[in-house]
């Protein structure tokens, strides 16, 4: 009777293997770039290509570095959520334009809102090479020592900005005032 | 007929000239593209996933292709540029993983499969043998048989 029972056993089981790859999303690779040093850039401002910035401007804050770009869908569905989060002003959220016209970009913004506080303008994508950027909307959550402590591909949902990022961000500042 | 084969026998000739042009690398210098080809065709397109760098049309493609080129004429060694490639995308880019702790079982499970195969094969093989072959009988099982024949002969003599 037992010896029966062997083929459903091991039927049960890769049921259950296929069950749980189903419910994983192969678009999100695991980023090598958790817990390593933020990639350095300089690159001039979307608004203002006259003035530049740098990821190293931002040391001693925690600040968020969201890719975006005109001609990405999701980055519309996205955009909501990042105006009434930027509104909240828990923490800074600069925009990375990605592979855009800067007169899309500008034109983008003016339509919808602006939730930066500035956008750089990586107009050839080198520097989202270096973040490792292969979709956009991405989200990176950077430290006070310019650490990437979290990434997030594809666009925020209510979710993740609540369950994983405010925490981290509360974490982050806690232990940055301590210190 | 005779026709008509001719007409294929045409295609067959002209058609991979025509792929082998389309495929023709584009950049000026055909050492590198030709270095270029080969590396991208060991990397995977993060924004397709089961296309090669090497095949795919993406914004993103294109644009890790004029990295490694650059990179390949600033003289950097194919491994150089592949670490530079896992250390921001991790080794999902490489088509061929490599063989650490968390990839064993990928590499080495179907042998251990194979192994698990052909040992409950030979079992079972074995058991069937054991099954056909003819075993001589007991010395309990010859008396009992000697019994019954005798009991048989019995019966007939009445």
């Amino acid at each position: 009777m037992f010896k029966y029972l062997i083929p459903l056993a091991l039927f049960l089981v890769l049921v259950v293997f296929l069950a749980v790859g189903l419910t994983r999303d192969p678009h999100e690779v695991p980023s090598p770039l958790i817990n390593k040093a933020a990639p350095t850039f300089r690159l001039p401002q979307l608004k203002d290509p006259s003035k530049t910035f740098s990821a190293d401007d931002m040391r001693g804050k925690v600040w968020i570095l969201n890719v975006w770009a005109s001609w990405c869908v999701s980055c519309r569905d996205e955009h909501p959520l990042l105006i009434e989060y930027a509104r909240t002003g828990v923490v800074p959220i600069y925009g990375l334009n990605w592979k855009d016209k800067p007169q899309d970009a500008i034109g983008w913004l003016e339509d919808l809102g602006d939730p930066y506080v500035l956008s750089a303008a990586d107009l050839d994508g080198r520097i989202a090479i270096d973040y490792g950027v292969y979709g956009a909307p991405e989200t990176y959550l950077i430290d006070q020592s310019g650490t990437i402590r979290f990434k997030q591909i594809g666009p925020l949902t209510p979710d993740v900005w609540s369950g994983k990022i405010l925490p981290m961000v509360q974490e982050l500042n806690r232990q940055g005032t301590a210190r | 007929m005779i026709r008509s084969l001719l007409v294929l026998l045409l295609l067959g000739i002209v058609t991979p000239f025509a792929i082998a042009r389309e495929a023709q690398p584009t950049g000026d210098d055909p050492a590198v593209e030709q270095r270029l080809h080969k590396l991208s065709q060991e990397l995977r397109c993060l924004v397709c996933q089961n296309e090669t760098l090497a095949d795919s049309r993406a914004d993103l493609a294109e644009d890790l292709r004029r990295e490694i080129r650059e990179q390949i004429k600033a003289g950097k060694s194919d491994k150089e540029i592949i670490e530079f490639l896992t250390a921001r995308y991790g080794q999902f880019i490489l088509y061929r993983p490599r063989v650490t702790p968390t990839t064993y079982l990928l590499w080495f499970g179907p042998f251990v499969l194979l192994l698990g195969g052909l040992f409950l094969l030979f079992n079972y093989i074995k058991q069937r043998r054991d099954l056909v072959s003819e075993k001589p009988l007991s010395a309990d099982e010859r008396r009992r048989a000697e019994e019954l024949l005798a009991s048989d002969s019995a019966k007939e003599t009445t």
